[in-house]
């Protein structure tokens, strides 16, 4: 009966916090004025050039986007993979580095670096004559997104890679085909779903990015377009719920596409264990051209983190190649006036992660050790959450709470921490889910069964075998919830209303408005790449833990 | 206890803050550094009293004061675009407050600084300008600009850059200064040879200074302090006012219908007393005092509005920059915004036909400079009560809606056909 009464929260949860908010959306879509179903709105959405434009704009930034992550992840995957390389560790953090900065605040130092007067273009005015605008425009949106979003290629693509069967290697040698053939025919078809996974991911967070086209001041792309359009013109405009349902209706698609993609075909290679792909060996200047685009990758990857370090500390920085003057006196300024901001991170997003793993157990150890009926639907309903872009969520929260008070507070809902808290957790929950279920999946229920066959009853046996033995897989899911909640601008700048209880992204934003601001907001930024970055080697070390500490009960 | 609820719990207690008899909560558009030093100056000085600040967009902050209901809005609206005033005014979300305006003026120029009916007042004053990086023009070998008309000039063809007045209220500002004070057929004559200079039109006011403070464009229209505080903040730039600039008070108000009325007036009075006018003066924040006495602490060299070292020969007329408001933004953003690839291409073909006949007469290139820079409504079009009306059509009225983008619609399309031919003319004269 608790299960019941369990799975029954955990949905009322997930149709209050998730459900509603984007139902509400779509009813605001497509209700005329009296209430009735209308197809008007889409057609002024048509209508206006653009709302057109903005929609190419996404949907071609990307596309992009995708294309340009791939460029850069898979020759790096298949150099890690396939050829004895040395730098093969470096390729491994060059996989997490991007990630533990939000692309918003790299944006501003990629500007400096590679903008029309930025330090490259600079340099190779002053040697060749020629500047490449990086950063003009869209240009810019789609090189900073894909460089902070190849790694999900890069990381699939390897897992896939590794997985690849060497004798399905040797049977297409032994049949003839080598070199290219080889590689296309055999070793990228069964490296597909990974590489697929990967670049679908890339087009979904970058179509939903709302953070990185606004810091860069382009706003003729839908994400900016909704958040402008409810923020200014007001949450009855029906145009911005049309550019909210469409952006739903493409990251659906794209996930449902990369499914499509995968379903009709068996990828599995009927043995396991056998030999992976031979290694091979490179000569020394194949050695040296793979060092060289590695190193080129990197520098390219580590740009933006350099680029808000120097940022951070110079005094000035303006048509120069490198920032003259350094100083301290920004980090002073964020820890004089934001200190509360850093505060509210932790303790929003701490709160998030908290329902995240709270909740990601619950649906695992429903879906993994009960019968319940429907309980797939719970898994179903909370790994949707990744397709609803967060500037949707938001706006989905306004306009569902709009005039609900709390209680003793006096404040409304859609104003206080809160709603950033909900709009958190329920956007970070499929990962916290994925982490529980895969730790849960690693346990062998013969554990549970020997504590109930001593006695113990399911809760008992819950408390003190089941929650300590995932207890690793919980912490990871904490870790990651917290980390992607911290650098997660979308739904946060929707939300944020008053500066004293904004979280440091936004106050990140806030800071990027200004000419003097610049230097405390790349300060800020730092801070935050360092609380991000602590929570990534964390999670890791946790990870690493806990695969030592299952592996021995059951090997 | 599920742990949901424990969470739930300890959500709900990081939401609850003390409640202080006055809080006053500011809706402002202003930057960090400003609202920043108010908040700590005004607390420290009533210390019973929490200031919240709201940043949002100009238009953002109207439409999130117009939402909350009455009783529970904030106390007060900051922001620099006068016109946004007028809207909060028009739709009775401004309270009339008494303070004490001892020292500051009626006027600036001919501009009232206070709202006539007091419901808004003026708080600091702004002027448009020309703000450039002095690294980049020198390594473009570029002359400093001093007036508008210099920015025409072929040779910042590709180094300048601006917002539209559609994004941004300032940039309405400062092209609706151009248009009276040069009239309409010459102004935009001259707004479109300056757009077909720019490298950008950005989407943010914003953009522009802080594209010429990091050096992606050589000079840019700005407002005053966005120069003045680049410069003080060490950057390599300079600012400067041409003579065809207005002075434009930035205002202040309370909000009708807000939870402490009291606050807000407190807080408004102590944004226009001494102590906090010289708050402006801080070389991140330079902007310029309504209070004229305030200039006697300023810095050397400070711009000072009352002692006339600001040239304001536009006396600007809100009430004529009303009337047209929305017909001058969807004007610029037809035939400059969304066609300004196509203005630049003609815009350079111009200047590469001068380069080449080098001064000989040609009906060709006049006839190329005729399509490229003449705006597709004439000064008594746009005169006309019946475009005014449709372009102030409220939202619901689809005969008016649907005129209006038939019109936008010609402008568009006769903008991309005479700069087509503009380019055409151009590269065939003689």
């Amino acid at each position: 009966m608790i299960l019941v009464a369990v799975a029954l929260a955990i949905a009322a949860f997930l149709a209050v916090f998730l459900a509603a908010p984007v139902a509400s959306v779509f009813h605001a879509a497509f209700a005329s004025g009296s209430g009735g179903f209308t197809l008007a709105h889409f057609e002024s959405f048509l209508q206006i050039s653009l709302m057109r434009e903005s929609f190419w704009n996404s949907l071609s930034v990307a596309a992009l986007s995708a294309v340009f992550a791939s460029l850069i992840a898979v020759p790096l995957a298949y150099f890690t993979v396939r050829f004895r390389f040395r730098g093969a560790l470096l390729i491994q953090t060059l996989g997490v580095l991007p990630l533990i900065m939000p692309p918003f605040v790299g944006a501003v130092a990629m500007q400096l670096l590679f903008g029309r007067s930025g330090s490259v273009n600079l340099l190779l005015n002053d040697a060749f004559g020629v500047a490449i605008p990086f950063m003009d425009g869209l240009n810019g949106v789609v090189f900073v997104e894909s460089l902070h979003y190849f790694p999900f290629i890069l990381l699939n693509l390897v897992v896939s890679l590794r997985n690849i069967d060497g004798a399905m290697e040797e049977s297409a040698q032994n049949l003839g085909a080598s070199g290219w053939r080889l590689f296309r025919r055999i070793i990228f078809p069964l490296a597909l779903p990974g590489y697929v996974a990967g670049a679908s991911l890339v087009f979904v967070k970058v179509f939903d990015d709302l953070g990185t086209p606004l810091v860069l001041g382009t706003t003729n792309m839908l994400a900016p377009q909704a958040y402008l359009r409810i923020t200014s013109i007001g949450i009855e405009d029906p145009i911005g719920y049309v550019i909210s349902v469409v952006m739903v209706v493409f990251s659906v698609a794209a996930l449902w596409a990369s499914a499509r993609v995968l379903k009709g075909r068996d990828f599995a290679t009927l043995q396991r264990g056998g030999a992976s792909l031979q290694r091979r060996e490179l000569s020394p200047w194949q050695q040296a051209a793979a060092s060289a685009w590695v190193g080129l990758v990197l520098l390219l990857v580590l740009s933006p983190h350099l680029g808000i370090l120097l940022m951070s500390l110079s005094r000035v920085w303006s048509f120069s190649v490198l920032p003259e003057g350094f100083t301290l006196a920004h980090y002073a300024t964020v820890f004089a006036q934001s200190t509360g901001m850093i505060v509210n991170t932790l303790v929003y997003c701490g709160a998030a992660a908290l329902i995240d793993v709270a909740l990601g157990a619950a649906i695992a150890y429903l879906i993994l050790r009960t019968r319940l009926p429907g309980r797939q639907l719970l898994d179903l309903a909370a790994s949707s959450a990744l397709a609803v872009p967060g500037v949707v969520l938001a706006i989905g929260y306004l306009r569902a709470f709009r005039g609900l008070e709390l209680p003793f507070l006096q404040t409304a809902f859609t104003a206080s921490a809160l709603a950033l808290v909900m709009a958190y957790a329920v956007r970070r929950l499929p990962y916290a889910l994925r982490s529980c279920m895969a730790v849960l999946a690693q346990l062998h229920v013969s554990l549970e069964e020997a504590a109930e066959n001593l006695g113990a009853s399911k809760a008992r046996t819950v408390r003190r075998i089941v929650v300590p033995l995932m207890a690793g897989g919980i912490l990871a899911g904490f870790v990651t919830s917290f980390i992607t909640a911290a650098v997660e601008l979308s739904a946060t700048i929707v939300l944020s209303s008053s500066a004293s209880r904004a979280p440091m992204s936004y106050g990140i934003y806030l800071y990027m408005q200004s000419i003097a601001g610049r230097g405390p907001g790349a300060a800020l930024g730092m801070i935050a790449v360092v609380i991000v970055g602590l929570g990534t080697y964390a999670s890791h070390w946790l990870l690493e833990r806990r695969s030592a500490a299952v592996a021995r009960p059951i090997a | 206890m599920h742990p949901k609820w424990l969470v739930a719990a300890l959500a709900l207690g990081i939401v609850s803050r003390p409640v202080l008899a006055d809080t006053i909560t500011v809706v402002t558009s202003f930057p960090s550094e400003l609202t920043n030093a108010y908040k700590a100056a005004y607390e420290k000085k009533y210390p019973n009293d929490k200031v919240e600040i709201l940043n949002k967009g100009t238009s953002a902050g109207i439409a999130y004061v117009r939402e909350q209901p009455a009783g529970s809005r904030a106390e007060i609206f900051w922001a620099s675009a006068p016109d946004a005033f007028e809207v909060l005014s028009s739709a009775k979300l401004l309270e009339k407050v008494e303070v004490p305006t001892q020292g500051i003026p009626d006027k600036i120029g001919s501009y009232p600084i206070n709202d006539p009916e007091g419901l808004y007042r003026g708080q600091a004053l702004a002027g448009y300008g020309l703000m450039w990086n002095t690294r980049y023009l020198q390594a473009h070998k570029l002359p400093a600009p001093k007036e508008w008309v210099d920015l025409v000039k072929p040779v910042y063809f590709g180094h300048l850059a601006t917002s539209a007045p559609s994004r941004s209220g300032t940039t309405h500002l400062t092209f609706e200064t151009i248009l009276q004070g040069e009239g309409w057929d010459k102004g935009w004559n001259q707004i479109l040879q300056i757009a077909g200079n720019c490298a950008a039109v950005t989407e943010r006011s914003f953009g522009v200074p802080d594209g010429v403070q990091n050096g992606q464009y050589g000079i840019g229209l700005v407002i005053d302090f966005f120069g003045l505080a680049a410069k003080a903040s060490g950057f390599p730039v300079e600012f400067v006012y041409p003579s065809m600039t207005s002075i434009v008070p930035a205002n202040i108000a309370a909000v009708a219908g807000s939870k402490s009325a009291e606050g807000a007036k407190r807080f408004m009075q102590y944004t226009l007393s001494e102590e906090g006018q010289q708050l402006l003066l801080d070389p991140k924040i330079s902007r310029l005092p309504v209070l004229p006495s305030t200039y006697a602490k300023a810095p050397a060299g400070y711009p000072n509005p009352f002692s006339g070292t600001i040239q304001a020969k536009v006396n600007f007329d809100t009430a004529l920059s009303e009337s047209r408001y929305y017909v001058v933004s969807s004007l610029f953003d037809q035939v400059i915004t969304f066609r300004h690839k196509e203005l630049q291409a003609a815009t350079k073909a111009i200047q590469d036909a001068e380069k080449r006949l080098a001064g000989r007469a040609s009906p060709q290139l006049d006839e190329a400079r005729k399509l490229a820079w003449t705006p597709p409504l004439s000064a008594e079009q746009a005169r006309d009560k019946e475009l005014l009306a449709v372009f102030k059509a409220k939202k619901g009225d689809d005969a008016a809606l649907r005129r209006k983008t038939q019109i936008e619609e010609e402008w568009s399309s006769k903008a991309k056909a005479n700069y087509a031919r503009a380019v055409e003319l151009a590269s065939a004269a003689k």
